[in-house]
């Protein structure tokens, strides 16, 4: 079996278009970020509380408790600013805030008070996470780095396999997957959290890699093609690997998409930004990473030429 | 031929350890309740004591991130100093838990990890962790109180023993024949009960203090935990404190003191602790470091009465309720400044500065981040990580073989060893799977093919221009592993900046992903190579399925 078998696309031919195609996405996406005053963060890089409680009922005859009943008794007792999300699964509830201070044991000892007869089991705390201003700030600070730096090392790596300008290429395309994927993730109103970023990092690592996949055949077939132009040698060779582009990215999809049907709440945000990913990595090794060497190679021969003419 | 031996013989060690570091995934084990832990049973345990250690996330547990407040502190030592005091206190207060595997680490200047896998009291845990350091001077009582106290004990216990089931132990035939012995030799008719003389039999005194050998430890632990236990002492005028525990050798002989529960003095009164050195002209102490203290003006009052009323006493110093040094007094000391002297080493003393400083903390320590994760979640954790990566094991699987037929086969071998050799490798490497972590797994599952999926294509790609299949075969690898390696590369710069600016999971998830690159390069490269050539060599082929 073969996919794409002897395909023959103008990809070098599509690259202006797909400028402006990413350059409308990630416009859009800095508008809605502008909108939303900012990237929303969750309590990892902003504090706050983040508590997960499953109050089952002691015995049969006694009924789950429902959202408002939760959302009424934080009230009752002076905590507004809580948002209580549902799992039905598990029967559990999510409590957020975006408090600065400490309160999830107050809102635990407050659930114990109002519902005695939910509250008796072992396992009332799923999982609570409170995460100060100052360690917020410190994270925050952290993940940027953690990407600027990976984008540096990058460069250097490619700059020294292949040439300088491939690694500015691959940084930019890298650049571009990281702010596309922030501008869809704005837009689905996600939140960007420790899991965030690191599958952030991770699309950073399947984008290179493809890129790279990409970079080694044109490097190959500049040799073996030397006497046609470069425009046909970058679009035979995103050519020839096409089937291989493809499978792998839809191997990584089914993998993804095991992890976000059925790996769980906890997994799901890193899966979903996983998916995003994936997509834009494949499409930027071609339709970033090689166009902008193939503009640059453009411009070298313009300057040239008109180098020649004085 | 040589190039192939050498591959036979890595390959043969790839499997050997990927097998032997996943037999504990099927070697009995025994559940510890108290502290949430597995062990391998005993008989196999001469196999390997190595585990799959399941991160917080994933058994359940908590990790608090404490910051040290060094707004007020000004030098770079004093700055050290009090992180390692509050880390003293912190480690302090864990010892006294029974949580098995604590880690308490510093992060940058000012920042403590705590992690507490297993935990299930959240509460008692974080109130034990945030309360602040109570150091105390106690005197310690004299040999001749501290023989009374044991009979007292032995007599009050041989009443209340039945509340204490744990202490049944002792009612075997080994303490009877002790008891037999002594009976002899004080030549008493009467046959004493095992019950008679716990406490006797559990400590041996000394003239300096008692001890407890590393067998009988846990046992007092117990007793001197327990409340009426240690009511029982108060109403006598004594306390049972235990000293630190010997962290080079842990089964040493434990040491106990017998105190008065009233602290003379309290860490509150002292203004400043630092290692010294002894002057030439310092007759006692030439050139022997010596720990340095200085009381405010109340403090240097009753330290003076202190000393003078109980000369050539000791005087032990309390960190929360953990005997660290109980030294002689020697002299009535005025004006605040004392010494202690003894054969210490400087790293001894500097401990003891930490200690003395650690009950005064100059500088507050607040919880910034506290992350709890219950038994339940992480159990559905589980159960849900393992599904998503049979599923997506199963779905990459099928469609490797229906696209690559034959040679697909041969992909899906490699991905399994790859799997299990990235269990085999956080075996033996000790670290932690977490949920992020078979999250990078199944990432691996996806791109692990990725590798395979590059030979086969040039393997094709050289077949349709015409060459042999042995020949496609061999520039197929030789052309696709220059590719996986600069790939494989750039990925691994990523998971390293991961591992480095991550915290906890995540880094978890950094160290998956390495194992798993390395281990799909290893795979695909090597031992995909070796199936083919196996196939291949046997006939001289001219077809391939693939």
């Amino acid at each position: 079996m073969q996919i794409f078998e002897n395909s023959n696309f103008d990809f070098m031919g599509k690259r202006k278009m797909c400028y402006a195609i990413s350059a409308i996405i990630i416009v859009i996406g800095l508008i809605s970020i502008m909108m939303n005053g900012g990237l929303k963060y969750n309590i990892d890089f902003e504090g706050g509380l983040s508590l997960e409680i499953a109050p089952h009922p002691i015995d049969k005859n006694i009924d789950y408790l429902t959202v408002d009943q939760v959302r009424d008794a934080l009230v009752k007792n002076n905590i507004t600013d809580a948002e209580i999300q549902e799992f039905p699964v598990s029967k559990s509830f999510l409590i957020r805030t975006k408090s600065s201070t400490r309160i999830g044991d107050t809102i635990v000892e407050i659930i114990k008070a109002e519902f005695p007869e939910h509250t008796k089991g072992e396992n009332l705390i799923r999982s609570q996470e409170e995460v100060g201003p100052r360690a917020g700030a410190d994270l925050r600070k952290k993940a940027v780095n953690a990407v600027l730096i990976s984008l540096l090392f990058i460069l250097a790596y490619v700059w020294i396999r292949f040439k300088f300008t491939w690694g500015i290429a691959a940084a930019l395309a890298l650049f571009h997957d990281t702010l596309i994927t922030l501008s869809i993730l704005s837009l689905a109103g996600k939140e960007i959290g420790m899991t965030v970023l690191a599958a952030l990092l991770t699309i950073v690592g399947y984008s290179i890699n493809d890129t790279i996949v990409v970079f080694d055949r044109i490097r190959e077939d500049l040799k073996i093609y030397r006497k046609d132009d470069e425009y046909h040698v970058f679009n035979r060779s995103i050519n020839e690997i096409l089937g291989r582009t493809a499978i792998t990215s839809f191997t990584t999809l089914l993998a993804d998409m095991a992890l976000l049907i059925f790996g769980g709440q906890v997994i799901h945000d890193f899966a979903f930004t996983l998916l995003i990913g994936i997509i834009v990595g494949t499409y930027s090794s071609i339709f970033i990473a090689t166009a902008f060497i193939m503009d640059t190679v453009i411009a070298t021969k313009k300057r040239s030429k008109s180098a020649v003419k004085k | 031929m040589r190039r192939n031996t050498l591959r036979t013989v890595a390959i043969v060690v790839f499997l050997l350890v990927t097998f032997f570091y996943l037999s504990p995934l099927v070697l009995p084990k025994t559940y510890d309740k108290t502290t949430n832990t597995e062990k391998i049973k005993k008989p196999f345990t001469f196999w390997t004591e190595k585990l799959l250690k399941l991160g917080l996330d994933l058994r359940g547990g908590m990790e608090i991130n404490l910051y040290v407040d060094l707004s007020e502190i000004h030098t770079e030592t004093e700055r050290k100093d009090a992180v390692k005091a509050a880390v003293e206190v912190i480690q302090n207060r864990i010892d006294q838990f029974g949580v098995a595997e604590p880690s308490i680490q510093t992060v940058g200047e000012d920042k403590i990890v705590v992690q507490l896998p297993g935990l299930r009291d959240f509460s008692r845990a974080k109130d034990l962790i945030g309360k602040t350091a109570l150091l105390e001077f106690k005197l310690v009582a004299t040999a001749d109180e501290t023989q009374r106290v044991i009979e007292q004990l032995d007599l009050w216990l041989s009443q209340n023993y039945q509340n204490y089931p744990f202490l049944n132990v002792l009612n075997d035939a080994d303490f009877k024949d002790d008891e037999i012995l002594k009976t002899d030799t004080e030549e008493e008719t009467d046959k004493i009960e095992w019950h008679q003389e716990i406490m006797s039999y559990l400590v041996n005194s000394g003239v300096q203090s008692m001890t407890v050998s590393h067998e009988n430890k846990t046992l007092l632990r117990q007793l001197l935990k327990d409340e009426a236990f240690k009511n029982a002492l108060v109403e006598r005028g004594f306390q049972i404190l235990p000293n630190k525990e010997n962290l080079i050798n842990p089964k040493a002989d434990l040491e106990l003191y017998v105190l008065y529960p009233t602290a003379s003095l309290t860490g509150s009164y002292l203004t400043n602790a630092e290692t010294r050195m002894g002057g030439q002209g310092d007759f006692m102490n030439a050139n022997k470091p010596y720990v340095s203290l200085k009381f405010n003006r109340e403090g240097s009052r009753m330290f003076e009465r202190v000393t003078a009323q109980n000369l050539k006493r000791r005087l032990a110093i309390v960190l929360d309720d953990v005997v660290y040094v109980a030294p002689v007094i020697q002299d009535r000391i005025r004006g605040g400044e004392a010494q202690i002297t003894g054969s210490f080493t400087l790293e001894e003393c500097n401990d003891l500065v930490i200690v003395l400083k650690a009950g005064n903390l100059p500088a507050p320590v607040e919880i910034g981040e506290e992350r709890i994760v219950g038994p339940s979640l992480g159990s559905d954790s589980i159960k849900q990580g393992a599904k998503a990566v049979v599923i997506a094991v199963v779905l990459v699987m099928i469609f490797m073989v229906i696209y690559y037929k034959l040679s697909g086969i041969i992909s899906v071998i490699a991905l399994f060893l790859k799997i299990g050799f990235i269990f085999a490798a956080l075996t033996y490497f000790e670290a932690t799977l977490t949920l992020p972590g078979i999250a990078g797994i199944i990432l691996t599952i996806g791109m692990a093919v990725d590798a395979n999926v590059l030979i086969f294509e040039r393997i094709k790609e050289e077949l349709k221009v015409g060459k042999t299949v042995r020949n496609s075969i061999d520039a197929g690898f030789s052309r696709a592993i220059i590719t996986i390696v600069d790939a494989n590369i750039t990925t691994l710069i990523t998971a390293a900046v991961l591992y480095q600016f991550g915290s906890g999971s995540v880094r978890g998830f950094a160290v998956t992903l390495t194992i798993g690159i390395l281990a799909s390069m290893f795979t695909a490269i090597l031992v995909s190579r070796a199936i083919f050539d196996t196939f291949v060599s046997n006939k001289n082929r001219d077809t391939l399925s693939i």
